[in-house]
Formats: C-alpha cells, sequence, structure tokens
C-alpha cells in the first residue's frame, strides 16, 4: 500500500477516534448508553456473521441461505417455548436448554438438507451456480415459513425482563438490560468454541485443508463432502442460537427477518475479512457501533448510508477486510 | 358403440362449453388487492374478509344488474413495484373495479394504471391527500385524508401536552411522512413547538440508538406516523429502557398486532381513527355475519365491503358496470347507503363527512377516548 494511502487512513481512524472521546467526555450518561445500544446490535449482527464466514472460509461460497436458516431458528425456538410452556415446564433455564437444544437439532437438520440438496450436486460446476442455487434456497426458505406459518409478525413475552441502571446520573438513567448481558456473553463464548473446533479438532483440521485445496484434501483421504456437511451443520447450529437470542431480545419475529439480518451480517464478515472468525464478531461489532453511532448524533435515516459508506472506505484501505488473510482468492 | 360414446362425450363437451360461456357473460369481475403477505398481511386480511363477505351478500340478493360479481385477490405486499404488476395484471383480466390497496404508497402508483386502462378504485384505507388530489376521474377512498386526521391529532397534542416535549417521526412512506407532515403542521399551527423529529428506517428489529436520543432529548410524547410493527417496536424499547414517554399515532395502529409487539408497554398509547364503524347501527346486521363466521370485523373489514356496497349501488343506479360511468354517479348521486352510514363523494373522491377520534390502548383492547 503506498505510503500516502496508509497515512490517510490512519488519519481517519485518529479523527474517529478523537471524535469518540470527544462525545464521551461531553456527554458521559448519553454516549454510555448508545455504547451498550451498540455493542448489542454489533454482537448480534456478528454472531450471524460467523456462520457466514465460516462456510465461505471452507468452501469459498456465500451462502445466502444463511439469513434464512436463522429466521428458522428463531421460528423453531418460539414453536418449542410455546410447547414447553403448554407442557406446564415453568424454570426458565430450563425452558431455555431444552429450546436451544431442540432449535438446533433441527435447525441443523435444515443446514445439511441444503447442503446436500442445493449445493452439493452442483460442486464440479462453474463457480456462480451454487451462489445462485443459495439465493433460491433462501427463497424457498422464507416462502416455505411464510405459507406454513403465515405472514403476520409472531410476538412473544419477554422472559428475562429487567436488568441494571449503571451510572445514575439525575437526568439520563443508563440501562443495561440482562439479556443485552447474554447476547455479548453467548456470542463471545459462541465464537471461542467455534475458534476452538476450527484450530483444535481433527474436523477442524480437515475443514483447514479442504479450505486450502478441496481436491488434494480429498486425495490424501479427507472425506470432502463430510466435513462440508459438517460445516454447514456447524453454520446452522449457530444461526439457531442467533435465533433464539433474538426472539428473546426483540420478542417479534416474521418470515423475513433473516434477510435484513443476512445483509448487515454478511457486510460484517466482509468489513471484518471473511473466513476469518474473530473479524466476523469485529466486523459485526463495528457495524453495530457505526449504525449506533451515527443515528445517535447524526441523521437516524442515514445510518445504513453511514455504514455501507464505512465499508466501501474501509474495503478502499484493507481489500481483504480488517483481519482478513490476502490468499483466499475463491468468490 | 364407440361412436355413440364419442359422440356423446362431444356434445356434453359442447354443452359445458356453452354453459361456460353463459356464465362468463352474467358475471362482472371485481378484485381486492392489499397486502396479503409481508408484514403488514394482517391488513391485507381484514380487507379480502371484508370483500368476501360483500360479494357473498350481493351476490345472495341477485348481484348487480343481474350479474354475479367474481372476486379476485390480488397481493401487493405494500410494495410500490409490485402493486403496479398487479394493477396491470387485474387489468388485463378484464377487472372494473378494485377494491385497494392499503398502502398509500401502493395505492398512488397503482391508481395511474387504473387510470389508464380504465378500472375504477376505491381505497378503503389510503389516507394520503396525494391519492385523490392529483384529480383522476377513477380513485375514490372510504377513508379520511392525512389532513384531516393529521389536524385532529395536530391540535390534540397542542392541546393537552403544550408543555412538554413532543417528538414527531415518520418512517419515510407516503402513508406515515404525510401523516406526520401533516400533525406537525396542525400541531405548529396551535401554537406547539416540535422538540425533534427524525424519519427511521421501517423492517428492522433494533431501534434502541433513537430511543436513546429520544430520552435523551427528555420527550414525553412520541408522534408516529407509521405502521403498527415500528410503532410498537419504538414503544416497548422505549419502555425498556426506562422512559415513560406516551406513544400517539395513526389508523395504522388500530390492529391487535400492536398490542401483541408492544404488551403492556402499549398501555396508554393513542392513535386517531374514525369512531369505530363495528358500532354503528348501520353495521349491526353484517357485523352479525361476521361473528357468526368467527371473525371480527376489526379495522378495515368493514371499509373494505362498503367499498364493494358502493361499487354495487353505483353500478345499479348507472345501469351499467363500465367504470367510466359508475364513477360518474358515484360523484353525481349519493349519499350511498352501507355498513359503514351513507357515504357521499365530493369532486375529488373523498368522502364529503369524516369523523377521526382518539382511541387509546389499555391492557389488551382499545376503545373511543
Amino acid at each position: 500500500m503506498p505510503v500516502l494511502t496508509r497515512l490517510l487512513g490512519l488519519l481517519l481512524v485518529l479523527v474517529v477516534l478523537g471524535w469518540l472521546v470527544f462525545v464521551f467526555v461531553t456527554g458521559t450518561p448519553y454516549a454510555l448508553q448508545q455504547l451498550v445500544n451498540g455493542v448489542t446490535l454489533g454482537m448480534i449482527y456478528g454472531l450471524i456473521a460467523v456462520g457466514y464466514t465460516m462456510v465461505y472460509g471452507i468452501i469459498g461460497m456465500i451462502n445466502f441461505a444463511h439469513g434464512d436458516i436463522f429466521m428458522v431458528g428463531a421460528f423453531l425456538s418460539l414453536i418449542a417455548l410455546i410447547a414447553l410452556s403448554s407442557l406446564g415446564v415453568t424454570s426458565v433455564p430450563l425452558a431455555l436448554a431444552l429450546t436451544l437444544l431442540f432449535a438446533a437439532a433441527i435447525a441443523a437438520l435444515y443446514g445439511w438438507t441444503v447442503e446436500r440438496v442445493a449445493y452439493r450436486p452442483l460442486r464440479g460446476s462453474f463457480r456462480l451456480a451454487p451462489l445462485i442455487s443459495a439465493i433460491g434456497m433462501s427463497i424457498t426458505l422464507q416462502n416455505f415459513v411464510q405459507v406454513s406459518q403465515g405472514a403476520r409478525v409472531k410476538p412473544m413475552e419477554p422472559l428475562l425482563p429487567g436488568g441494571i441502571s449503571l451510572l445514575n446520573d439525575p437526568d439520563f438513567a443508563v440501562q443495561l438490560s440482562w439479556m443485552q448481558i447474554a447476547i455479548v456473553v453467548t456470542t463471545l463464548a459462541v465464537l471461542g468454541v467455534f475458534t476452538w473446533i476450527v484450530t483444535r479438532t481433527p474436523l477442524g483440521r480437515s475443514m483447514r485443508a479442504c479450505e486450502q485445496d478441496l481436491k488434494m484434501a480429498g486425495l490424501l483421504g479427507i472425506d470432502t463432502d463430510r466435513t462440508i456437511s459438517l460445516t454447514f451443520v456447524l453454520g446452522a447450529l449457530l444461526a439457531a442460537v442467533a435465533g433464539l437470542m433474538i426472539l428473546l431480545y426483540y420478542g417479534v419475529i416474521d418470515f423475513y427477518i433473516g434477510f435484513v439480518a443476512g445483509v448487515k451480517a454478511f457486510t460484517a464478515a466482509v468489513l471484518g475479512g471473511i473466513g476469518s472468525l474473530p473479524g466476523a464478531v469485529l466486523g459485526g461489532l463495528l457495524i453495530g457501533l457505526i449504525e449506533t453511532f451515527w443515528s445517535a448524533y447524526f441523521s437516524v435515516q442515514y445510518k445504513d448510508v453511514a455504514a455501507f459508506s464505512i465499508l466501501v472506505i474501509a474495503l478502499i484501505f484493507l481489500p481483504t477486510g480488517i483481519l482478513g488473510r490476502a490468499d483466499v482468492e475463491k468468490v | 358403440m364407440l361412436r355413440r360414446i364419442l359422440l356423446g362425450a362431444a356434445a356434453s363437451f359442447a354443452l359445458a362449453v356453452g354453459f361456460g360461456v353463459a356464465a362468463a357473460e352474467a358475471q362482472i369481475q371485481i378484485a381486492v388487492v392489499g397486502p396479503m403477505t409481508g408484514q403488514y398481511a394482517a391488513f391485507g386480511t381484514q380487507m379480502r374478509e371484508g370483500a368476501e363477505q360483500a360479494v357473498a351478500d350481493i351476490n345472495k340478493a341477485g348481484g348487480v344488474l343481474g350479474q354475479q360479481l367474481v372476486l379476485n385477490i390480488g397481493d401487493d405486499a405494500c410494495d410500490p413495484r409490485q402493486a403496479v404488476s398487479v394493477a396491470n395484471d387485474m387489468a388485463s383480466k378484464g377487472v372494473k373495479f378494485v377494491a385497494g390497496h392499503y398502502c398509500s404508497g401502493s395505492s398512488i402508483p397503482a391508481s395511474k394504471v387504473y387510470t389508464d386502462e380504465g378500472l375504477l378504485q376505491i381505497s378503503p384505507a389510503s389516507t394520503n391527500p396525494k391519492y385523490t388530489d392529483e384529480g383522476a376521474w377513477n380513485t375514490f377512498r372510504v377513508c379520511g385524508r392525512d389532513d384531516q386526521q393529521g389536524a385532529i391529532a395536530g391540535k390534540y397534542l397542542a392541546d393537552h401536552f403544550k408543555n412538554e416535549k413532543v417528538a414527531i417521526l415518520n418512517d419515510n412512506s407516503a402513508y406515515g411522512k404525510g401523516l406526520a407532515d401533516q400533525t406537525k403542521k396542525a400541531f405548529e399551527a396551535a401554537g406547539g413547538k416540535v422538540a425533534m423529529e427524525a424519519a427511521y428506517t421501517p423492517g428492522e428489529r433494533d431501534y434502541s440508538a433513537l430511543v436513546s436520543r429520544l430520552k435523551q432529548a427528555g420527550v414525553a410524547v412520541i408522534y408516529v406516523g407509521g405502521y403498527h410493527t415500528e410503532s410498537g417496536l419504538i414503544i416497548r424499547q422505549a419502555k425498556e429502557q426506562g422512559m415513560k414517554a406516551t406513544l400517539v399515532g395513526g389508523d395504522a395502529l388500530v390492529t391487535n398486532e400492536f398490542w401483541q409487539i408492544a404488551g403492556d408497554a402499549g398501555n396508554g398509547t393513542m392513535m386517531t381513527f374514525p369512531a369505530d364503524p363495528r358500532h354503528r347501527p348501520s353495521a349491526a346486521a353484517v357485523v352479525k355475519e361476521f361473528k357468526d363466521k368467527n371473525i371480527d370485523p376489526e379495522g378495515y373489514v368493514l371499509y373494505t365491503y362498503a367499498a364493494v356496497q358502493i361499487f354495487a349501488e353505483a353500478a345499479q343506479k348507472a345501469g351499467s358496470a363500465d367504470p367510466k360511468k359508475v364513477a360518474e354517479v358515484m360523484k353525481s348521486s349519493g349519499p350511498w347507503p352501507t355498513v359503514l352510514g351513507p357515504i357521499g363523494f365530493d369532486k375529488k373522491g373523498d368522502i364529503t363527512a369524516s369523523d377521526y377520534v382518539f382511541y387509546v390502548w389499555k391492557n389488551g383492547s382499545y376503545a373511543e377516548m
């Protein structure tokens, strides 16, 4: 990178950081509340982005249906919660554990089926074929849920209400809800577990081998079909976790949530460096913070414009994303 | 033997075709178009239920001009582009009259197609003034206009919350922005001062940044020009952040889904809507029919019913189902007896009397204030 570009990039980052310090010093409670909002939103984006980035990292394909698996996960969680409450399960931790188990299992089945039906038959085909197939799968899942569950929004009562007040300023009480803490903890835990799987387990080793060279990995005795299937299953598990979190946090889902969340999460994955797990969470965090702080101090209306402009600027300076590696070139 | 069977088959086929043609002649194609899918599908369902019942009742009473009405159902998902393609589709099917659309953002572009193709349009729900202000011959509505709705909301806000901080939000849709602008105009004309104005993106889940901003500005009353999904999420997230603000909105909050989304945070939410049509004497018989079918004729059900009724009455009076003639009669004669009570139209196609009142949400149901 030319020195001038690098200096310009550095200058931009410094300006933004300086401005952030300024707003925190001048209006601490408000800035802190917005930080809480932004981190939560960013962690949700990150949680979904990890699923995108993992599949991309292994087979170099953007799984556009991931956002919709996430939506299916949210619906499965809702169904499980309703069923459990009608069965008389009143303990919240038990209900959540069973719900997560159920949603993850069925969503994993969805992930496996999607790969089997829509991607595997196209594996030897030209590169754009699975991409189009993924978009088709996304539309199929959306319409399937719309027809089977109805188009109306599905609401849910808050399961974990309340939270704590930070910084009890008389003018402005900063609220941090239990759900917000739960989302941050879950995302970081999921990131930890999946980083461990990819870097420390035999499955992770096969995944990394497939990532480097699918054909060679196959010749060396790695069951590539099985590895790819398992990658999709893991991605779907992540999506189910994210679906449950969204349902609990916002309390309203419909068949369309996968699309909006998917676009944002995909952007986060690209910004963080697609293929990198910590990059996905970092990218999600950045997008969430940019959107929130732009809405907080500039115009609420143009927050998406701000987020995507910053994505463009970031990609000019860092073409492979923040934590991306230059050698992945498979789109 | 075989020949006889063949002959018999041919004869019955000819008979069937003959009947088909005869049946087609004694029919008038009409349509209801609204968001049957998508995030506003709740309203599309209301419209469909109202139109289906009206068509069934009219056909049972002998149809229009001795012909039966046939109802086509169109889905625009509240998407302006899809609205135009559905409008073209209806025109190609030979539809004479469309009860629809729901969203103003769909009704306006679709009305251009209907004007060109010669279809009559009566919207049960599109309140944006622009819809009839364009002065096309074929655009009517049986609901009020946002300037009427906004005038009442703006005056109410100025009368009751003069010393409070009032924020006016909109979702940038034709309906939401139109309503917010009209409310702001009336509010300022009555001496109010807007503390904060903002537009948000509909279809999202997270409005926490906007809510924190409202909280920072010390807003006590949030007026939202927008639909129930986002309004519900905004008030819910506001209460979660410890705000004590009151939400005030327009006719789009008149659906049970608002309460499902907002939950207890929706308590005290106020919105403008015409005096509940379900309680009018003219609606008693029809309301009973709906209740027998286990349908609550809330929101726009009866409005859509009335739109179909007016078309039938006016066509009968005009002696023709030709949309141009029906439109002329609709404006020159009237008022028309409907489930909503008598409805007359002015030159633009707006109703001559509107009766917006304030409703309030309390513990899961809404009632006139």
